[in-house]
């Protein structure tokens, strides 16, 4: 019996059909098999780059990792867990391995100052991302609107589209834009307009996104920022999801703030975190979400439904990293004061190095990453294989392709509508060993003498 | 005063409630001897565990990985499955590694099904099937297993079966995918060829796709076979087999599976995976991947982690069942997994006093594991509402347990009746 197509819900249903096609052995299902929750989601451009930059012999400043390695304290933490008895390699409790969740509490209870409960307002997932999903499919229904400060880590979108969310765009400028060249120096001058903020909040939105330090342009938030997002936020009763997974990673003194902790936000806040940043250990993938339990209760049902548990092991021995910290907070013992220490001079030399081949960089407040204008070199791409793709991605695959420098490409952080705006800059991690800073001066320094 | 904004969204409506939530922090009492959740408390074996601390003493494997899994652990993957199914499978296209085989269903759920499908699944099942299905908006469609008529003393798994007119029933226009699960969670079931092939016929017919849950797929006790429904005629490019490490090395806290199939289903789940959480952890897929190969090489051999495993194992399975069996209880004895059934009626446990709103075998172990410091599972978790009569005088122990925990568990069940 042949069936009719259906209008089911807001798309069209193909429903019948059932002809099967057979060539050699091969059955071939001929319904359309994937769901439409992934529709238009497919790239990514962390797959894209990472085979990329695998395939090729590059000196990597890429993807956001150290290739520096973990600190000692807790290389041996891990050790001893995973030498440790049975059941430090059994499933342990669903939502947080219970040392990790206390430590945790006690450790951000402090610096936001508040009771923080480990059971209820804590959950532990597989890296931030997972983090993210879960506030996301918690949050977000079809029809939400949820707004979206622009240059963003690019997975917010898709999280968001796959929820059935709509998301929502708000630029943070460059401040001044007339005399870009000389006076837009710092991630600090690119702001939000306040007006311009406000008008996105409709009775829709369900929530706001914000990354503070954030990736890729490394601005850090200052308190008066958080509080003109919080203002709205109360207004409009809006929930925040607080990325801060570069927390430690501030420079030139400045402060990361946690949304958390201004007023009327812990009630509405998702605040997240990453062990993988904290301890540059980005292959662990362990993170966290902290927030009210009547928010947290809604990112549990999604966890228990999704994965379940996050790798026992690993939540050991940053638990035991974390009472290390919580013990040496705020002197020269603590990672998270030599981390930030280290990076600085990092961020300094390869802001020194693009400066000294012509190239103007924004000199990020916080985090891994410093973006660099890149309208002044001009290059024959010549790439018949990346035509019709965005300039900076173009660029970035020559880059690869012929100088062995693999970088990203910072449109990749901004909407479909606001792309075309933003090709003109790439994205470089500083968080690499000193040689690997070298390298890329080297080859930064040939290529600016052959020109 | 919480918002009407932070209420839940729709697609976790009702689905809150779990029952290892709810039952694995009774059992954490280090004083109950615990045969319910599905872990082992005897030590996996010393080179994984090695494996993993020489791994995270190389600098680059504590730092991100290939999204849709580690290289090294990929290609083993596709060379132990390769040899399986007797086929060549690619390491990058048919390949997905998850966060265990929990997270394997869920990307299938996710990237596979939609609303407005339905999704047939037999009972008894593991009971994350269902709240998947729903999540992903779409209907679950359940059909029981059932004993087989003249069935008298000694039952096992295998005398539990399908009716093939009631599972022809299920299918229609709307059944976009069916579950099964072999060897089974709880019952132990192993299905045949036979009972594989009937499954097959109709996926074929109504072009559905099979989801089909191996996690347990070494430990098969003696005369039984695991058959791979994805080695069936047609049916590989309709089928994601799951499996998982932490089932295959003793180290479910490891949460690390897979799912193989052809490249057109398993790149959808490859876009659940990188927008969900990305990727998973370095040093715990390189270890997998060296234990993996190590076996590889003993495959067919006794010494081979995937058939000693099961040897073990075969010797704590009769254990139990003897121990059920002095305490005038008939278990029903299972062809495979590591799990055993047992009606509970002979114990006559009178629990009309607890005014709960619970089926049976929810307040009978709730009670045991206060009153006899034993715990199990309910089997009701593991099946819809229509069949909670069929199940509730059922609970589920754990075997994969040392003999000290089995010990235990006697001296409980013999003292039963004493106090």
């Amino acid at each position: 019996m042949l069936r009719r197509l259906t209008l089911h819900g807001p798309g069209i249903c193909w429903k019948e059909t059932r002809t099967r096609t057979i060539s050699q052995n091969k059955v071939v299902m001929s319904r359309k098999l994937h769901a439409r929750r992934i529709e238009g989601i497919d790239k990514n451009i962390w797959v894209e780059f990472t085979h990329l930059a695998a395939e090729y012999k590059v000196v990597n400043l890429g993807q956001g990792f150290p290739d520096f390695p973990p600190p000692t304290f807790i290389q041996e933490a891990f050790g001893r867990a995973v030498s440790g008895d049975y059941a430090m390699h059994q499933y342990t409790r669903a939502f947080g391995h219970p040392p990790l969740v206390k430590i945790l509490a006690k450790f951000f209870g402090r610096i936001i100052g508040r009771d923080v409960d480990p059971m209820e307002d804590f959950l532990i997932t597989v890296g931030a991302y997972q983090a993210l999903f879960c506030a996301f499919q918690a949050l977000v229904d079809e029809g939400d609107e949820v707004i979206i400060i622009e240059p963003f880590f690019d997975c917010y979108y898709p999280m968001v589209k796959m929820a059935g969310g709509t998301a929502v765009y708000v630029p943070l400028r460059p401040r001044g834009i007339c005399d870009q060249a000389q006076s837009v120096r710092s991630s600090a001058d690119w702001v939000l307009s306040p007006e311009e903020l406000a008008s996105k909040f409709t009775p829709r939105t369900k929530a706001i996104v914000i990354n503070t330090p954030n990736n890729p342009l490394g601005k850090v938030f200052q308190k008066e920022e958080l509080q003109v997002i919080a203002d709205l936020c109360v207004k409009h009763d809006v929930i925040c999801i607080s990325d801060e997974v570069y927390e430690w990673l501030t420079y030139d003194g400045n402060k990361h703030v946690k949304m958390a902790s201004v007023s009327g936000m812990w009630e509405r806040t998702v605040t997240i975190g990453s062990a993988g940043k904290s301890f540059s250990a980005t292959g662990w993938k362990v993170g966290w979400a902290m927030a009210p339990a009547h928010i947290m209760k809604h990112l549990k049902t999604v966890h228990q439904n999704s994965v379940y548990h996050t790798a026992t092991a690993a939540q050991e021995a940053v638990a035991m990293g974390f009472q290390r910290e919580y013990d040496k907070f705020g002197t020269e013992d603590s990672y998270f004061v030599q981390l930030p220490s280290m990076l600085h001079a990092k961020r300094l030399r390869l802001a020194q190095c693009l400066e000294s081949v012509g190239l103007q960089t924004i000199v990020p407040q916080g985090g891994y990453f410093m973006i660099t204008d890149i309208s002044s070199l001009k290059v024959d791409l010549n790439d018949p294989s990346t035509e019709g793709e965005p300039y900076d991605y173009r660029f970035v695959k020559w880059l690869i392709k012929e100088k062995g420098l693999a970088t990203i490409p910072v449109s990749a952080f901004y909407s479909p509508e606001h792309r075309a705006g933003f090709e003109n800059y790439i994205r470089f991690c500083f968080a690499k060993e000193d040689s690997t800073l070298n390298a890329a001066e080297d080859i930064l320094r040939q290529w600016s003498k052959g020109k | 005063m919480a918002s009407s904004k932070h209420k839940n969204t729709k697609r976790i409506e009702g689905l809150d409630k779990n029952v290892w939530v709810a039952f694995t922090s009774l059992a954490a009492d280090p004083s109950v001897v615990n045969l319910g959740q599905g872990y082992p408390d005897i030590p996996p074996p010393i080179y994984i565990k090695e494996g993993l601390a020489q791994a995270a003493m190389v600098d680059k494997l504590n730092q991100y990985t290939r999204s849709f899994g580690h290289p090294p652990l990929v290609k083993a993957l596709a060379q132990v499955y390769g040899k399986v199914h007797g086929r060549q499978i690619d390491p990058f296209k048919e390949v997905l590694v998850t966060v265990g085989g929990y997270g394997s269903l869920f990307s299938t759920m996710q990237g596979l099904v939609e609303e407005g499908d339905e999704v047939i699944i037999i009972e008894p099942f593991f009971d994350c099937y269902v709240p998947m299905v729903r999540m992903a908006g779409a209907k679950p469609v359940l059909i029981p297993l059932r004993l087989k008529s003249g069935t008298k003393k000694n039952i096992s798994s295998a005398d539990w079966v399908l009716d093939q007119d009631e599972l022809a029933s299920k299918f229609n226009s709307k059944t976009k995918a069916i579950i099964i699960n072999t060897p089974n969670n709880p019952l132990g079931k192993i299905f045949t060829r036979d009972e594989l092939q009937v499954i097959a016929d109709l996926c074929i017919k109504h072009d559905t796709l099979c989801v089909s849950d191996e996690v347990y797929e070494w430990l098969i006790f003696k005369g039984h076979e695991h058959v791979k429904i994805a080695t069936l005629p047609g049916m590989w490019d309709r089928t994601i087999t799951i499996g998982s490490a932490g089932k295959t090395f003793s180290v479910t806290g490891w949460k690390l599976g897979w799912s193989v199939g052809p490249e057109h289903l398993i790149k959808h789940l490859q876009t659940v995976m990188q927008n969900s959480l990305y990727t998973c952890p370095t040093p715990l897929q390189e270890a997998v991947a060296q234990g993996l190969l190590k076996n590889y090489e003993l495959m067919g051999q006794p010494d081979c982690y995937f058939s000693s495993l099961a040897t073990e194992l075969e010797v704590k399975r009769d254990r139990l069942a003897g121990i059920l069996q002095d305490a005038g209880m008939s278990p029903i004895i299972p062809e495979g997994g590591y799990f055993m059934i047992v009606d509970v009626t002979v114990l006559n446990q009178d629990l009309s006093h607890i005014k709960d709103d619970e089926p049976y075998d929810y307040k009978f172990i709730k009670w045991m594991i206060k009153e006899k410091k034993l715990a199990a599972i309910p089997v009701t978790a593991f099946c819809g509402d229509d069949s909670k009569k069929q199940f509730e005088k059922y609970i589920r122990l754990c075997f994969i347990k040392e003999d000290s925990t089995l010990d235990a568990a006697e001296t409980i069940l013999k003292n039963w009746n004493r106090n």
